[in-house]
């Protein structure tokens, strides 16, 4: 991405190379500064359009989404699509096609198969940005969490992620294990073997199914949800026991080294994959990781569709 | 069947001149004379008739036979009918086909039967249609397989799904071998999809490093190696005769390999996407790879190809499936899987194979004939006498594979802009060209 000007789309981690990922992360600080302005507000993206179409259910990914739009001046269009064609039989392709007729600048798209941002971004001219794909990728969650760690660690280079959980059905670990490891740091996948990928060939990580035997020495102790719409529960023998092998809770958060980041992408299920009180300590940055979600997809969103240039105060708006 | 034949009208004598004859017995150069649905003459010394179709540096073979395709009529013809279909199969040098019954309604009674029977007349490729193995391919009641016997049925398969339950299976071997007496002795063949719904369930691709990087959900390679097993079992246990659809994987292959030098009944086919593509083609998240069985592995594309080699595996079928593009549009999971092949077939085993052609023509002709029971009629020698269904190859021709240019209705073809060598020239349906020069003539 050294134009980042010309990149068209946000679909996958895996498009992204560390100089790419640390121009997102350094523009992500300036627009954290801009959400701390008394009129959080710029005119970057005034005149562009953007396009939420959520093929399925989300509350903080879109609520991010707008708020970051907003907060760049873009006009925004929520195509529900509870309440759309889309309920009527009509396929993704007419769909997209029928919007970008309208006249957008860029798609923010979830769906519950992976790959549909992909195909998306074959057949429209429009941005494609890539809010979540079955369980493939969801990028933006991975670079908000970039973000949120390199801001307490200082730097991912050498540090040691353990993601902990669900990770077969989960898009986050995907993009967070290209996304960490791009930027330096060691990941280790903790699950029991039916909530691993089939095959991790190609994955750089280590595996372990002793969630004690790795909490001493990481800096990140990363928890996925446990995603029980997803037959997750059918992967082990009972919840109660994957709490007690793989959940986080009070006796293995003691044993974090100082310092160390809890996060979670949300939303938790409280007393499965992470006790309620460790959820509430210092250390976990859960709510931290959803602040700064604003921020990056103000990021991702400006290089996409900006002309490089306004970050000044909306006076406009100041004015108004 | 054979009523259809005089529903075409003879067109006087047609000389395919020039070039080399090849079927089960030999090769020869040859000048071949037919008329009136027969070989009239063949030699070497060069003969005359009412037209010349030229064959100079072309192979002459028995038509090609398919024992796996989906015509989709009745219920989606806008994918597909009997009649494109049929002219595909004709561009493709295939002289006979066997339609799969997973049509809406299936086939799976006498009246469907005879419809596809009907649709079929005067169309440009003999189709046979196979019949399910359960009512409704739901896996529980047997179809009425005398009656649909006695109709012409010689291939009972639920393709699409396996027969999940081994006694179902057990059940329908068993009395299927108790038709021959309505055959003349040939035994009716029951075809498996060999898949386990349990481990497949939820995937849409190969399982594997692929379907785990991509967030896809997998069907590993044993969903359909244990229901390999099971049969190769049944087989045994019921001394009846299993043919195996589009097998996919390196141990089904060796599975295959195995219970033949046992001295089972078995038989198998691939299909060339089998020995073409591999899961890695689905990175794109395109749907025209979507196909089950799926996309394998390299080493599952090189098992293919030995086994096809050395005999284990006795016929290349296409499973030609078309879809149409408002349907392979749907996301991956959800998109139909399946994929055009009636077209490439013979290039792409020409192309991708390093099989002579005596070798590659047995596997996609003579040899699929005799498993579906059409060898009274197809893959026949080249002889006086016999029934003139015919195809003219030029090995060496290159050509670059469109969707757009084929017969079918749908345009998903995998080998989109792919060059190929090899190409069907002409194709004689009964001693009629139905394909002259790359042309289809009805």
């Amino acid at each position: 991405m050294a134009a980042t000007s010309q990149r068209r789309h946000v679909l996958s981690i895996a498009d992204l190379d560390r100089p790419d990922l640390e121009r997102i992360l350094d523009l992500t600080g300036s627009f954290a500064e801009v959400s701390q302005r008394r009129i959080p507000r710029v005119p970057a993206l005034r005149g562009k359009t953007v396009v939420w179409l959520f093929y399925e259910d989300s509350t903080r990914t879109r609520l991010s989404f707008e708020a970051a739009a907003k907060q760049l001046s873009a006009d925004t269009v929520n195509f529900s699509v509870g309440s759309s064609a889309v309920n009527k039989g009509e396929s993704v392709r007419d769909t997209v096609q029928t919007i970008e007729a309208m006249g957008i600048d860029a798609i923010v798209v979830r769906h519950s198969c992976a790959g549909v941002p992909h195909r998306v971004a074959d057949w429209i001219d429009a941005s494609v940005i890539n809010a979540g794909d079955g369980r493939h990728e969801h990028p933006t969650q991975a670079l908000l969490d970039l973000y949120t760690a390199r801001t307490h660690l200082g730097g991912l280079d050498g540090a040691r992620v353990a993601i902990v959980g669900d990770i077969v059905n989960s898009r986050v670990a995907r993009s967070d294990v290209l996304a960490f490891t791009a930027m330096g740091a060691e990941v280790t996948l903790v699950a029991p073997r039916p909530l691993l990928p089939s095959s991790l060939e190609g994955w750089p990580v280590t595996v372990t199914h002793d969630f004690d035997s790795v909490l001493g020495d990481i800096d990140i102790c990363y928890l996925l949800r446990m995603q029980l719409e997803r037959e997750a529960g059918a992967s082990v023998p009972s919840l109660r026991e994957f709490r007690a092998e793989y959940g986080l809770h009070a006796a293995r958060a003691d044993r974090l080294k100082d310092g160390a980041l809890i996060m979670h992408p949300g939303p938790m299920n409280r007393g499965v994959e992470i006790d309620g009180d460790v959820a509430d300590r210092p250390n976990a940055v859960i709510a931290e990781q959803v602040a700064n979600g604003v921020a990056v997809r103000m990021a991702v969103l400006f290089l996409l569709l900006g002309s490089g240039l306004d970050l000044a105060e909306d006076h406009t708006v100041a004015a108004a | 069947m054979s009523a259809r034949l005089a529903a075409v009208p003879s067109h006087g004598t047609v000389v395919i001149r020039g070039g080399t004859v090849v079927d089960s017995t030999g090769t020869r150069r040859a000048d071949v004379l037919v008329g009136d649905g027969r070989v009239i003459a063949v030699d070497p010394a060069g003969l005359d008739g009412d037209r010349t179709l030229d064959a100079s540096g072309c192979v002459v073979a028995p038509g090609l036979v398919d024992l796996h395709v989906h015509l989709r009529q009745p219920g989606r013809e806008d994918a597909e009918t009997v009649e494109t279909g049929a002219r595909g199969a004709a561009l493709g040098g295939f002289t006979a086909m066997i339609a799969m019954p997973n049509t809406d309604p299936a086939i799976d009674c006498a009246a469907v039967v005879r419809e596809v029977q009907d649709l079929s007349a005067g169309s440009c490729c003999d189709v046979y249609p196979s019949a399910a193995i359960t009512v409704g391919r739901r896996g529980v009641d047997l179809v009425p397989m005398a009656e649909l016997v006695r109709l012409g049925v010689r291939i009972f398969t639920d393709d699409g799904a396996g027969v999940q339950d081994a006694r179902v299976m057990r059940r329908a071997l068993e009395y299927a071998a108790g038709l021959d007496h309505l055959t003349g002795g040939r035994r009716v063949v029951l075809a498996q999809h060999c898949e386990v719904d349990e481990l497949s369930r939820g995937g849409s691709m190969h399982e594997g490093e692929w379907s785990s990087r991509l967030g896809l959900g997998g069907q590993p390679a044993e969903a359909e190696e244990l229901m390999v097993m099971r049969d190769i079992a049944l087989a045994r246990l019921t001394a009846s005769r299993v043919h195996f659809q589009h097998l996919s994987t390196a141990g089904s292959v060796a599975m295959v390999r195995a219970a033949k030098e046992a001295g089972l009944a078995v038989t198998a086919e691939a299909a060339p996407h089998h020995f073409t593509l591999t899961d890695a083609c689905c990175a794109t998240y395109d749907t025209v790879f979507k196909v089950h069985p799926p996309l394998r592995t390299d080493a599952d594309v090189a098992s293919v190809r030995a086994g096809l080699a050395d005999g284990t595996l006795d016929a290349i079928a296409t499973d030609h499936a078309p879809h149409t593009s408002a349907d392979k549009e749907r996301p991956f999971d959800a998109a139909p899987p399946g994929m055009l092949g009636l077209e490439t077939a013979l290039a792409l085993a020409l192309t991708n194979l390093e099989l002579p052609i005596e070798r590659l023509l047995a596997l996609m002709s003579w040899q699929p004939a005799a498993i579906a029971g059409v060898d009274d009629r197809h893959g026949r020698p080249v002889a006086p006498g016999e029934p003139a269904n015919l195809c003219v190859i030029d090995p060496e021709a290159t050509w670059t594979v469109s969707g757009v240019a084929m017969a079918s209705p749908s345009r998903n073809t995998p080998y989109e802009g792919m060059e190929l060598r090899g190409r069907v020239r002409h194709t004689l349906l009964a001693s009629e060209p139905v394909v002259i020069d790359g042309e289809v003539q009805r």
